[in-house]
């Protein structure tokens, strides 16, 4: 109970009233805290990779042994772990240059031009991350059809200013409101876009940004004060 | 003759004054630039000190004309009976010249050499194509620390007022069983997609985000994943967690564990049900995707802060078939969860989905203490929308209603 409840309790109240003093008090030694405990975070989180890395072998360790379905993709998985994680840590060899021993001074080989680990880095990793992210575009253009049907009024509504701020953004869209006078300019495309960006747009982000932030003051009241522990796995 | 004359003094005159402006031009570009003027040095205000803030006007010489290159600052240690100008300066800055932009211009000087409760000097040179002009300031400067931040007097009040007004209604609720919430239609979908899964005989998956412990989403995701936890050991239904830090994967499984066991069902729990896949972004999204199509889970849950990831994963749970409910305090990630989920928690409501789901009345009382700030919130926004707009009419106001108060409060 006391590890398991009152210690982690005690951590987070101490660490979450201190932060918010240390954000009002610039005084040493409590104005470096905020930073300082967000250091440590990172510390306890770079030797808890380890736990995750284990992890990951242990589990496609398991499905290669028992020939689980697809298991030949867990093969690739660790044979990439592995690799990336000795060229990583300490083979320090050149490209094309036979390896004269290992070097133990893990680090400054990361960033070589001619490191193993930044030829896997720039020519496995980058390309494979990239492939990922250019998904987005044809997935952008599946929800967009999507969400601009005209199902109903509101639909219609998001549709028809999807529209202008589209139009109003290219040369084309301009190109077709340029003919109005002056007096009735506030019509054109682009004013009409601008308008929808800055007026409805920007009311409406901010309605969710109050609702955000004060979820965020609530949240944090209710972990401070220790009512909520819901994540210590209690109702 | 005379008009010969008139002639002959024009030219003559003429020539003077070409001589006298190439001189006093020639004469300008041998010279240094003018200093700098009404230069000030003081201590940093609301900081730990270690900080000085000098600030001056620039050169009359620093236009558009190019005459002054740089300004150069210097910082001496102020020792009794040392005259300023024998002072040994050492530079801690150089500054880009004001072009004629700009009335001021300032540099904080920041270090941990200038200890507080010293004395120091500075010095800032001109310099320009044609020489090096100095200004010392006489006044020595002394660096402080602070004890309050003045800046941040109006977030202390605001933070003050919301949280004695959420305790209040915590306080209020304890007790109290006749609270009424709105209800939130993405909530109360929890119940159907597990009860979904478990019709099917699919697996559920929860996605608890891409980011840390540090996150309150984070927090926020994994509590939500305390109760999903909570209603998969009741259904049987397997249940399976995909997590993108070590962290995270080490404190779900004490969650998720603790939910087991709480309905009585440690049987069914298992490590591997909540597995690191790894700490990238998009290599995370590839794997999930994988997970996604392999294993057709029928509920797919992501609650937690997401990324340019969130359009990829919840596309791809829409062409599985899933029911998916997302809940994200992200603004940019909300329109695409919104597009390609079911339901999506919007900001506030996905912070206020783990005390609906508790029914602890103090947690409700929180949120309803939330709602009262909302409150208070909209009545500041109107009288301000009004404010302006009388004010943009140009209709006169009471000197008590002058906003610039307000802002000169905020330090804004």
């Amino acid at each position: 109970m006391l590890l398991k409840r009152w210690i982690p309790l005690f951590i987070l109240i101490f660490v979450g009233v201190m932060t918010l003093i240390s954000w009002f008090v610039p005084h040493d030694p409590i104005g470096g805290l905020g930073d300082n405990f967000s250091q440590f975070f990172d510390i306890i989180a770079s030797f808890a990779i380890i736990l995750g890395a284990a992890n990951l072998i242990k589990l496609q360790g398991s499905k290669i042994f028992r020939r689980k379905r697809n298991w030949q993709y867990s093969i690739v998985t660790i044979v990439g772990f592995i690799i990336t994680a000795v060229v990583g840590i300490n083979w320090h060899i050149t490209m094309g240059v036979l390896p004269e021993g290992f070097n133990y001074i893990a680090g400054p080989h990361v960033n070589q031009a001619t490191s193993p680990f930044y030829w896997i880095w720039w020519y496995i990793f980058t390309p494979l991350s990239a492939t990922m992210y250019a998904l987005l575009a044809f997935y952008v253009a599946s929800a967009s059809y999507r969400a601009f049907r005209a199902r109903n009024l509101e639909a219609t509504i998001l549709l028809l200013a999807g529209i202008v701020v589209m139009l109003g953004r290219v040369p084309l869209g301009q190109m077709l409101t340029n003919w109005m006078p002056d007096a009735i300019g506030f019509l054109r495309i682009e004013r009409v876009a601008d308008w929808i960006y800055t007026y409805p747009n920007a009311a409406g982000q901010r309605a969710i940004m109050i609702g955000i932030a004060l979820g965020v003051v609530s949240t944090s009241l209710r972990l401070i004060l220790g009512i909520e522990k819901s994540f210590l796995g209690e109702e | 003759m005379k008009a010969r004359f008139a002639r002959f003094t024009a030219l003559a005159l003429l020539l003077c004054l070409t001589a006298i402006t190439v001189t006093s031009a020639l004469a300008q570009d041998t010279a240094p630039p003018a200093p700098v003027q009404e230069v000030i040095a003081e201590d940093n205000p609301n900081d730990r000190g270690h900080a000085v803030l000098v600030r001056w006007h620039p050169s009359p010489d620093d236009g558009t004309t190019g005459r002054v290159t740089e300004y150069r600052i210097y910082r001496a240690r102020c020792l009794p009976g040392v005259q300023p100008e024998v002072a040994e300066f050492e530079r801690v800055s150089i500054c880009s010249p004001a072009l004629g932009v700009g009335a001021e211009l300032d540099f904080v000087d920041v270090s941990d050499e200038i200890e507080n409760g010293i004395p120091y000097l500075y010095k800032i040179e001109t310099h320009g194509s044609a020489g090096v002009s100095s200004t010392i300031i006489d006044e020595p400067v002394i660096a402080t620390a602070q004890w309050f931040d003045k800046s941040r007097l109006t977030m202390l009040i605001a933070i003050l007022i919301a949280s004695s007004v959420i305790i209040y209604w915590i306080q209020k609720a304890q007790g109290n069983t006749n609270i009424y919430l709105r209800p939130v239609a993405g909530l109360k979908a929890f119940d159907e997609a597990v009860g979904r899964a478990t019709e099917m005989g699919q697996p559920v998956l929860f996605v608890p985000g891409i980011m840390d412990m540090d996150q309150i989403e984070t927090l926020a995701g994994v509590s939500i994943l305390g109760y999903v936890a909570n209603m998969t050991s009741r259904y049987e239904t397997k249940l399976e967690v995909p997590v993108s830090r070590s962290l995270v994967m080490a404190h779900a499984r004490e969650v998720v564990k603790e939910s087991y066991l709480s309905s009585g069902r440690p049987d069914l729990y298992h490590d591997d049900m909540i597995h690191y896949l790894t700490d990238d972004q998009f290599a995370y999204a590839a794997a999930v995707d994988g997970i996604m199509l392999r294993d057709k889970p029928a509920a797919c849950f992501y609650q937690g802060k997401f990324y340019a990831e969130s359009l990829i994963l919840a596309e791809t749970g829409n062409s599985i078939g899933a029911i998916q409910i997302a809940g994200t305090a992200s603004p940019a990630q909300l329109p695409f969860f919104i597009t390609a989920c079911d339901y999506t928690l919007i900001g506030e409501e996905f912070f206020a989905a783990s005390a609906y789901l508790s029914n602890d009345m103090r947690h409700i009382g929180s949120i309803r203490g939330q709602d009262s700030i909302k409150m208070l919130f909209m009545i500041a926004l109107a009288i301000g929308t009004i404010y302006v707009s009388l004010a943009c009419l140009g209709v006169p106001l009471p000197n008590w209603l002058d906003m610039s108060l307000i802002l000169d409060v905020s330090g804004s």
